[in-house]
């Protein structure tokens, strides 16, 4: 199984470089039969890469061992679901999964263009055929060069194999980790397809908005999964790591974040070219910076660049990608300048008050959004190379610059629908805004009456502008079905639906103004007025944090021994004015990995391999957390000799008789319930962060519903089945036309 | 089209100026973005020094990196130690809330994000403590003792 997926990937790498030659050739003659060769090689492109990840999946679930990549990942105690998302917890799995998720968009892609584009199609089939050569190519190179880890199929000689993996990660053991990645990996990759059409229409000049017509929807569908990918791994944070909060500016996040800043701004701006053949320098040299961002995002998680600069040098995939993205920055830069003459555009922007014109200055505040975390995301480096000292940027220089431009875009979102193309005249203008702005002002007044949002200014700008666009969006709903209840004469419902699934992408585009006004309504909420405590109690005492009472009541202990786990956990009693509102549970959960010293079998599970099971009671107001750490320091003597007793008992043992290394996992086994019963019976003192988070729900209820926005706008509506239709008889008069 | 929009625009200005000053606004705005965040970075940066560092410069916070001292860990409420330089010399008592991790010990090398206060102490940021890993057991298949192999 593993030599038939080893056999796939090296043709996969034949095959990339064949359609890329291919497309070239076709391109450049103009021949149909080498275009649709290197089509076709896309498709076949896509089979085998889809047969090189079912046959690692097929090792990673008979736990293969023999199979590096599923020993250093996997392990036969890792739950199923794990061993089939610990492929992309490796650095050479997660390069398959760029190319595999590649071969499949751009097959779509291709597909769909298979009867139009024909002199754009074959050039981005180039690019695309590029870079899956460049990402399969980079695992072959595994094979000559297996310090890299690249190559997914690595296998240990005969005699090496391990009888146990080392396990996955248990920080990644959540269900939001394990389709996190893939997430953000689809994410990056599904803006490959409209950058692979725009560099086709650079090369072939042909700049009217025929590209972004047919890949826009790719980048929808982009947008969607890096959204879901952030949310995912916000609510991972949340519900798994001990510090209670869903977003640090961490440069791994930040990574997540560029692209889908330089994408948002993209899918806004190029409406603004297909309405007014405006932009058109600017919207490609957006999808050349979302696509550089993206092949960043995969960059900087996979260098480790950002730990250092010297940490880069260690790493054996970082000098490849590096050069990949800047051969696409600097390519592409040529290249438009190239053209320069050919993205003019057709038309100038009549007024400072006209949709375009709020498109326009919506594109500037992303970007400037996305290059200010670039900058902080690479100020490690920056100060570095500078200064010659490592120094950092932490959340309040992030927040210091992001929350005023958060909440110029939200407002944006609010003003944006109710402009017009072209201009606004003044009465229309006052007519469009004095509902929204009095919503506004009326929250306003609101929130300052009932206490809230004196102390946090911002906190309190931004609750406006929310309001702000939520009426101003509510009321574009509300008008438009008035408008068409009395065009119709439909229900009140039945007009909504039939305004919405009329012209989806724009109400679609709503529905996701809707989600990200809840979403940075509920993002304020939670971190401008969270109250937050750390505590420190003994089973029976109590501790107020803010109008509640915590109680610790008594302590719990579990031992799993298929995941070789020790929980240590807390049942807290939460009381408000003396009435019960919550018991919640968080616990400590400490994993025996093979990461630690393997000599110390008992100190291993207390080396940092430790997660938090959060307790969490949720509301739509607020949401309580807790997390508890149990401070161990009196259990150190006791693990220490322990350890020290199975050092002696070890010595001893012959390894090759089954019964005495039985022996010897059974003693630890009973080693590790005694600890558990001792943690009962001589509790110590619990560290708990008890926190109350205001609203925070809003932030996952907003991301769902922008979720379910953008895919409103993806569906196929009525709009692109009457394309559709064009484009077939177009099609068909075509051939008619050569025929004669 | 472009010049029946263009008349359209009852223009008191010339366009073409009006364009240039447009320019002029955008770039000087991108300017001073650019100033400001130069400038806020590199001033509210922590540079990352060891405790010989810290005593020598006392004003500022820093991210100090140095080894917990043997003996110094006091836990309640606050989380007291020591942090000295690698080789255990110049010790800064140092005063920490917030999560603690899993790896942290007497003797660990940690990271930990901090001012000294008058007394000489260093008071530490909320859940600015990292331990660094005690070692990297990367497994080496081949030549670890410890792992049983298959035949």
């Amino acid at each position: 199984m593993n030599a038939l997926g080893a056999a796939a990937l090296g043709a996969a790498l034949l095959t990339s470089i064949y359609a890329l030659v291919a497309a070239v050739v076709g391109a450049r003659s103009g021949d149909r039969r080498w275009v649709d060769s290197s089509r076709r090689a896309f498709y076949a492109l896509m089979a085998l890469l889809v047969l090189a990840v079912i046959s690692l999946e097929a090792a990673f679930l008979r736990s293969d061992f023999s199979v590096r990549l599923v020993a250093d990942h996997s392990s036969t105690t890792t739950p199923t679901l794990y061993k089939v998302t610990a492929m992309w917890g490796s650095q050479a799995g997660s390069l398959l999964l760029w190319a595999f998720v590649l071969s499949i968009a751009g097959s779509a892609a291709l597909f769909a263009t298979r009867h139009s584009h024909r002199e754009v199609a074959p050039w981005a089939t180039a690019v695309m055929a590029a870079i899956a050569t460049f990402f399969v190519g980079m695992m072959m190179a595994g094979i000559v060069f297996p310090d890299a880890e690249t190559y997914p199929f690595a296998t240990f000689a005969a005699g090496m194999v391990p009888v146990e993996g080392a396990g996955l990660t248990p920080l990644l053991r959540h269900p939001a980790m394990a389709i996190h990645p893939p997430m953000l990996y689809s994410g990056y990759v599904f803006f490959t397809i409209p950058f692979a059409f725009a560099i086709g229409a650079l090369i072939t000049r042909r700049l009217d908005a025929s590209w972004i017509r047919s890949t826009r929807r790719f980048a929808l569908i982009a947008w969607v999964f890096l959204s879901i990918g952030l949310a995912l791994g916000a609510f991972w944070s949340y519900a798994e790591l001990g510090w209670g909060g869903y977003w640090a500016w961490d440069p791994v996040e930040n990574a997540a974040l560029m692209p889908w800043l330089v994408g948002t701004a993209f899918i806004h701006s190029i409406m603004v070219q297909e309405r007014r053949g405006m932009l058109k320098m600017w919207n490609v040299s957006l999808i050349v910076a979302t696509f550089a961002l993206s092949l960043l995002g995969t960059f900087l998680v996979r260098s480790g660049v950002l730990q250092s600069i010297h940490a880069f040098g260690e790493s054996k995939v970082g000098l490849p990608l590096l050069v990949l993205i800047a051969t696409v920055l600097i390519g592409s830069t040529l290249l438009i300048i190239s053209r320069a003459d050919s993205l003019r555009s057709e038309r100038r922007i009549d007024s400072l008050l006209s949709r375009e014109a709020m498109f326009l200055l919506n594109n500037l505040l992303f970007v400037g959004l996305a290059v200010i975390v670039f900058w902080g995301t690479f100020f490690p480096l920056i100060s570095e190379a500078f200064t010659g000292q490592e120094s950092s940027l932490a959340a309040p220089w992030y927040n210091r610059y992001t929350t005023p431009v958060g909440i110029g875009l939200l407002l944006l979102a609010g003003v944006g629908p109710l402009v017009a193309w072209r201009r606004v005249s003044v009465s229309a203008l006052r007519r469009m805004f004095a509902l929204p702005l009095a919503a506004a002002l009326a929250a306003g007044v609101l929130i300052v009456a009932i206490g809230g949002g004196g102390s946090e200014p911002l906190a309190l700008a931004l609750f406006v502008a929310g309001a702000f666009t939520l009426a101003a969006v509510g009321q574009e709903l509300w008008r438009g079905t008035l408008a068409r209840r009395a065009l119709t004469g439909e229900g009140f419902p039945s007009s909504l639906g039939g305004l919405m699934s009329r012209n989806r992408r724009r109400y679609g585009g709503y529905i996701v103004h809707i989600g990200i006004a809840l979403l940075l309504i509920g993002i304020a909420a939670s971190s401008s007025f969270q109250t937050s405590r750390d505590v420190r109690l003994l089973p029976g005492e109590s501790a107020t944090v803010g109008d509640y009472t915590v109680t610790y009541v008594e302590p719990t202990s579990q031992a799993v021994g298929s995941e070789q786990k020790l929980v240590f956990g807390a049942v807290l009693d939460v009381r408000r004015d003396g009435e019960q509102v919550a018991v919640m549970r968080p616990s400590r959960e400490y994993f025996s990995s093979r990461t630690a010293d393997p000599t110390a079998p008992l100190r291993g599970f207390f080396e940092g391999e430790a997660t938090s099971e959060v307790g969490r009671s949720g509301g739509v107001t607020r949401d309580l957390w807790t997390a508890m750490q149990p401070d161990l320091t009196s259990f150190e003597p006791i693990i220490e000799e322990g350890d020290e007793k199975f050092e002696r008992f070890a010595a001893g043992i012959d390894f090759d008789d089954p019964a005495q290394v039985q022996l010897l996992a059974n003693l630890q086994g009973e080693a590790i319930l005694g600890l558990g019963q001792r943690y009962l019976d001589e509790t110590p003192p619990a560290d708990i962060r008890f926190n109350v988070n205001p609203f925070v729900i809003w932030v996952w209820i907003g991301g769902i519903v922008g979720t379910l926005g953008a895919l409103f706008a993806l569906w196929p509506g009525a709009e692109s089945r009457r394309r559709r239709v064009g484009d077939v008889y177009a099609t068909r008069l075509a051939r008619e036309l050569r025929r004669t | 089209m472009a010049n029946a929009s263009a008349c359209d625009n009852p223009a008191r200005m010339n366009p073409a100026k009006k364009r240039q000053i447009r320019l002029v606004v955008a770039l000087s705005t991108a300017v001073l973005l650019a100033v400001a965040l130069i400038y806020t970075s590199f001033s509210a940066a922590n540079d990352a020094i060891e405790p010989s560092q810290l005593i020598e410069n006392p004003n500022g916070t820093y991210d100090v990196t140095g080894k917990v001292a043997m003996d110094s860990v006091e836990r309640s409420e606050l989380l007291r130690f020591e942090i000295t330089n690698r080789d255990g010399s110049d010790g800064v008592p140092v005063e920490y809330e917030g999560q603690i991790p899993d790896p942290f010990r007497e003797g660990r090398e940690v990271i930990i994000t901090g001012a000294l206060d008058d007394s000489g102490t260093l008071i530490a940021e909320k859940d600015s403590l990292v331990t660094k890993c005690p070692s990297k057991f990367k497994e080496e298949y081949g030549d670890d003792p410890n792992i049983e192999y298959e035949e």
